[in-house]
């Protein structure tokens, strides 16, 4: 028996979500618990805080400073960071005068080992389109003013390299250690839309 | 191809997103699982990260917007299952009508199952582990660099039917070799299961007046390119 229903509203992508997981379930394709584990290794093992403990390192050691700007990939597997979306990735840095901001105005491509997934704003159309044409209005709007003598750079990731920026580090920090550098850093700054407030 | 995906110097999308520093992963709970779903659909049913892009690339507006990221990455897991022969057309709408309760008539869960409708696919249960040891895109290859750090190039003025990284707003523009990237599989073919054509990737380094015009604001944009997509300029 059918209800006078079945015409209506398409179902949410929640219930798609379901349903796609139970038809590969069902032909023995997946296992659902590979999609926990995939979850769970994106919530809590692979984020925002590899890039942090990599960003922190640069700033208390300048031998790995060195190291991380000319090899990026080679440095960051030093602190166990790589795998899927960061085959390559290239470490650029921001000082007070340049300014990189990175964006994947085809897709969403972000450097996952060091960052994580991506954030709603990094996939949101009005960054993608934007930041490419007006970068400095796009950053004002997000909370970041750069003044008119700063160079700015975008990096378009269209291929398989992937960008990490290498922000300043905040004046006043002088006395803390790596360790204690680490909760300052953020995802933000590390794709170029802030910078690392001051301790 | 031309298509909801290129999105570069477009308009008519509104104001950037403040960040939010508590942002979860996943919003909503579907959406991680949407995303570990696409990945596995990906291997079984014989794509590739280029063929997965190109799913992306070939949504309508609605398939692409309407749901956001993880909805695009649902409606492109739906594509590459239709046409790697997993899924028929309908099948999901079916079972997700039939979880709401509607009584539909459920297509048969697929048509006959080619193997050569999968290209690439491997075992399935080792999706997950296969996708994080996977060989990736990087190549080493033989060939000279065609383009010089320094040199001036010009990204050419090309509309490829199928697949491409070669972004519209740089098509036609002439830009500077800052980057000679290590070599990688080309997309255009890749895509297509018509080899990897591994070439060189250059950061190519584009003034704003270049792309926009005298009155835009002053900066640069690096673009990953790949040598198929360059050509010598004076």
């Amino acid at each position: 028996m059918t209800t006078s229903s079945e015409s209506g509203e398409a179902p949410s992508a929640a219930l798609r979500t379901e349903a796609l997981e139970q038809l590969l379930t069902e032909r023995g394709l997946i296992d659902p618990e590979m999609v926990d584990a995939f979850i769970t290794n994106y919530e809590t093992n692979v984020g925002p805080l590899n890039g942090a403990k990599v960003v922190a390192k640069a700033w208390t050691d300048p031998e790995y400073r060195r190291r991380l700007l000319a090899d990026g990939t080679s440095a960051i597997k030093e602190l166990g960071f790589d795998g899927p979306q960061g085959e390559h990735i290239v470490v650029v840095e921001n000082t007070p005068t340049t300014h990189n901001v990175v964006v994947c105005t085809l897709c969403s491509c972000y450097p996952w080992p060091v960052l994580g997934l991506p954030p709603s704003w990094y996939k949101d159309p009005a960054y993608r389109a934007r930041v490419v044409k007006e970068p400095r209005t796009v950053l004002s709007e997000m909370g970041l003013d750069l003044g008119d003598d700063v160079e700015i750079t975008v990096r378009d990731s269209t291929s398989e390299v992937r960008w990490l920026v290498l922000p300043e580090r905040p004046a006043g920090t002088e006395h803390l250690t790596e360790e204690e550098l680490v909760p300052f850093v953020t995802r933000d700054a590390m794709v170029g839309v802030a910078k690392v407030a001051a301790a | 191809m031309e298509g909801i995906a290129d999105m570069g110097g477009t308009s008519g999308w509104g104001p950037a997103r403040p960040p939010r520093a508590d942002e979860p992963v996943f919003a909503e709970p579907w959406q991680g699982r949407a995303a570990a779903l696409t990945i596995l659909a990906t291997r079984v049913s014989g794509r590739n990260v280029d063929a997965f892009r190109h799913a992306q690339e070939r949504l309508d507006r609605a398939a692409y917007l309407d749901e956001g990221y993880f909805g695009r990455w649902l409606n492109a897991a739906e594509l590459m299952l239709i046409e790697g022969a997993i899924l028929a057309p309908g099948a999901i709408d079916a079972r997700a009508r039939d979880l709401r309760g509607e009584h539909v008539e459920n297509p048969p869960v697929s048509v006959s199952v080619p193997e050569s409708a999968r290209p690439d696919a491997g075992p399935p249960t080792a999706a997950i582990a296969a996708w994080r040891s996977a060989p990736g895109s990087l190549r080493t290859i033989d060939a000279a660099p065609a383009f010089a750090v320094g040199q001036r190039v010009r990204a050419k003025d090309i509309s490829p039917p199928g697949h491409t990284r070669l972004p519209g707003y740089v098509r036609g523009h002439a830009g500077i070799v800052e980057v000679i990237q290590p070599a990688a599989v080309f997309p255009d073919t890749h895509a297509h299961f018509l080899g990897e054509n591994p070439q060189h990737v250059y950061s190519v380094r584009f003034d704003s007046h270049e792309l926009w015009g005298e009155g835009a604001d002053s900066f640069s944009v690096t673009v990953d390119l790949f040598e198929n997509y360059l050509e010598t300029t004076s």
